[in-house]
């Protein structure tokens, strides 16, 4: 079973008196333990989509089915909610909190958790998942002592501590120099393969692309290409 | 347990940048600060206000017999001789708004020393409370005479700052004796000097004496009332050389008279009592318990008149109410301009904090933090902020009234509802203007406010 689907989803924004389409129409179904990667130039539409897939926008028109539950129509509240236990964010600005401990970056999402996690729980769980990251010796650390990709592996750590069905990793290298971007990506594909977790991943960069083994073009608000990533482009 | 997060969260956003909450709070802390100084400095020169007022006699009452009818002539206020000592000490033992309560015998004599003489504007026989009723007991020299002097008919006497000029020029009176018609009296204690009263006569030309020593030793010639003749018990003094007698105004009634209107005979009668009401709210109630308790003393019926009047200061009662109404009003304003100008400082940082704080609410939203969530988190910075803005305001109010006290002198009074006040006002500011920035954070669309630079 798919663990997300779209069914002819349209987002059409009101800009004054002139209505802009973006999306016309996108059907996609991701099965759970995927590792897509979401290529688009800009204007493509590729934002608009990923922030229906991340619920942060609702579609004009056409169904998403998100873990067996159809949310084109939930409420700016539950889809907060459905953001808080169902899925991960990683930014390319990484968006941790500044003058706050690496710790506590990573623990924040809990506080909006539906149960309430107890401090210690919360402080062993985020231990748990700097660990994973490879920042054990880092947790006391704040942001602005902490290199690019350290920071970016806090934002993983801090995306995976709600234990989310789905990963949105947007342009997570795009603010990273190329060996630190291999290591992140290197640290997705691992997580996609050691714990099934799905992930997309939007991107313009094909050398990022090339990770995953699935690519989605998208151009003018439709789906162009969806298929496996390319022999040719895996060994360059 | 989500209230309590919430105010973590809401600490540890504050604590992520001391320098702007410290910064924010000011605006607070001067506006708390500047209501509890003032509200102290104000209350204490209140305080010292309505002091220098009650000196002047503001919650004094006074009463007097009432009216007498003899062979069909009122003799008007005064009249009749129904007051005695005990009805003084009546009143202040039994009306709870009575401060202070005096006898008061009036007398007029020639106060003789060596070879000079006065006529003392007053020469009043009462207890030591007299003082207490006046707001007097401040001594510039010597003691006041005491309640044994009373009950011994000592010949003491303390006197006004006039009297020491007019008699004794430049020599110190105390331990000196001055005669009142022919009666020697020492002088223990010198009154401060009052002034003029509002009406312009010289509070100073006082003579005050213990009233058993007036009454029995001076002998009975200041109660110069109708009934003097008949109804004084009193022994008089053969040698009544001073002053001579005041002229009868009425006809001395016959002994048929006599018997027909008999007076009532007491063992002593006084001329006036005067009471101080503990303070000016309470005048009335005083008037009130005095007129139940002397009515029920002098037995009366209830369908009767009053033989006393009771008179209060009513003017100047007034103008002390309209003082301290002023007071109060302007201190109320003073504290309500700082209180919104602290306010107004609180919204202008937390605004900007909204504003610099895009990103970080965008991701607390995509994170799962609910429009509710991002509300009460900056609702709960803004209330904490005012709080502790309003303890600091406290102390720094408290050390600024303090500091004033010690370096002007000024009185400065302890206001207990000045800080409940301050405190909930800022509680109240902190929501007020708190929740506007908040409201304003919590409708942030997440991916705007994720994409803001």
């Amino acid at each position: 079973m798919a663990l997300l689907e779209l069914r002819e989803v349209c987002k059409t924004y009101h800009l004054g008196e002139m209505d802009l389409q973006v999306l016309k129409g996108v059907t996609l179904s991701v099965a759970k333990g995927e590792l897509v990667a979401l290529m688009g130039a800009s204007g493509s539409g590729k934002s608009t989509l990923m922030n229906i897939l991340g619920c942060l926008d609702h579609p004009s028109s056409g169904e998403y089915w998100l873990d067996g539950q159809e949310i084109s129509g939930a409420s700016a509240n539950e889809r907060a909610r459905l953001r808080n236990r169902l899925i991960g964010f990683v930014f390319q600005s990484f968006n941790l909190l500044a003058r706050t401990s690496a710790l506590d970056n990573v623990s924040m999402p809990l506080t909006y958790g539906y149960e309430y996690v107890h401090e210690e729980e919360m402080k062993a769980r985020a231990t748990a998942m700097l660990d994973k990251v490879g920042l054990a010796d880092r947790m006391d650390h704040q942001p602005s002592q902490l290199s690019g990709g350290q920071q970016q592996r806090v934002a993983i750590a801090r995306s995976l501590i709600n234990r989310p069905r789905l990963l949105l990793a947007d342009e997570p290298t795009g603010n990273l120099d190329s060996r630190t971007s291999q290591e992140i990506l290197q640290m997705l594909r691992a997580l996609n393969e050691e714990e099934g977790l799905t992930i997309i991943l939007v991107t313009h960069d094909p050398q990022v692309a090339r990770h995953a083994k699935r690519v989605i073009h998208i151009r003018d608000g439709l789906i162009e290409g969806d298929g496996e990533a390319k022999r040719e482009e895996k060994s360059t | 347990m989500r209230a309590y997060r919430t105010f973590k969260t809401a600490m540890r956003a504050l604590r992520r940048n001391v320098m702007r909450a410290a910064l924010t709070t000011l605006g607070i802390v001067i506006g708390v600060a500047a209501v509890i100084a003032m509200m102290e400095i104000g209350n204490g020169s209140s305080k010292a206000i309505q002091h220098t007022i009650a000196t002047m006699g503001a919650y004094n009452l006074m009463v007097f017999p009432g009216n007498s009818l003899l062979a069909g002539i009122s003799t008007g206020t005064g009249g009749s001789m129904r007051l005695t000592p005990g009805d003084a000490e009546a009143i202040l033992a039994d009306c709870p708004s009575v401060a202070a309560a005096a006898p008061v015998v009036f007398a007029r004599a020639q106060a003789v020393y060596n070879n000079l003489n006065w006529q003392p504007g007053t020469l009043y026989g009462t207890t030591p409370a007299f003082l207490d009723v006046r707001d007097w007991s401040d001594m510039a020299l010597g003691d006041a005479f005491s309640e044994s002097d009373v009950r011994n008919a000592s010949k003491v006497c303390v006197i006004g700052k006039t009297i020491v000029e007019k008699l004794f020029l430049d020599e110190p009176p105390i331990g000196k004796e001055l005669r009142l018609m022919n009666v020697n009296f020492k002088v223990i204690g010198v009154l401060k000097a009052k002034g003029a009263n509002m009406m312009g006569s010289d509070q100073d030309d006082i003579i005050l004496a213990p009233w058993t020593t007036i009454k029995y030793r001076l002998s009975a010639t200041g109660n110069s009332t109708a009934s003097s003749a008949a109804a004084t018990t009193t022994s008089v003094l053969p040698s009544q050389v001073y002053p001579p007698a005041p002229a009868s105004l009425y006809s001395v009634p016959t002994s048929t008279q006599q018997a027909d209107t008999p007076q009532p005979v007491r063992f002593a009668n006084v001329n006036q009592i005067v009471v101080a009401a503990r303070s000016g709210g309470e005048i009335q109630s005083a008037i009130e318990e005095i007129t139940a308790l002397l009515r029920e003393r002098h037995h009366i019926r209830a369908d009767m008149p009053e033989d006393f009047t009771i008179r209060d200061m009513t003017e100047m009662a007034r103008t002390m109410s309209s003082t301290t109404e002023l007071m109060t009003t302007l201190l109320l304003i003073v504290a309500a301009i700082s209180l919104v100008v602290g306010g107004v400082g609180i919204m202008n940082i937390m605004l900007v904090s909204v504003t610099e704080r895009t990103r970080e609410i965008g991701l607390r939203m995509a994170v799962g933090a609910q429009s509710n969530d991002i509300l009460h988190q900056f609702l709960t910075e803004a209330i904490v902020l005012c709080l502790i803005g309003g303890a600091v305001g406290i102390a720094v109010g408290r050390t600024t009234s303090i500091l004033v006290r010690l370096i002007k002198h000024w009185p400065t009074a302890v206001s207990l509802g000045a800080i409940i006040v301050a405190v909930a006002v800022s509680a109240l500011v902190g929501v007020l203007f708190g929740f506007y920035p908040a409201w304003k954070a919590s409708r942030l669309d997440p991916i705007d406010a994720l994409r803001y630079e």
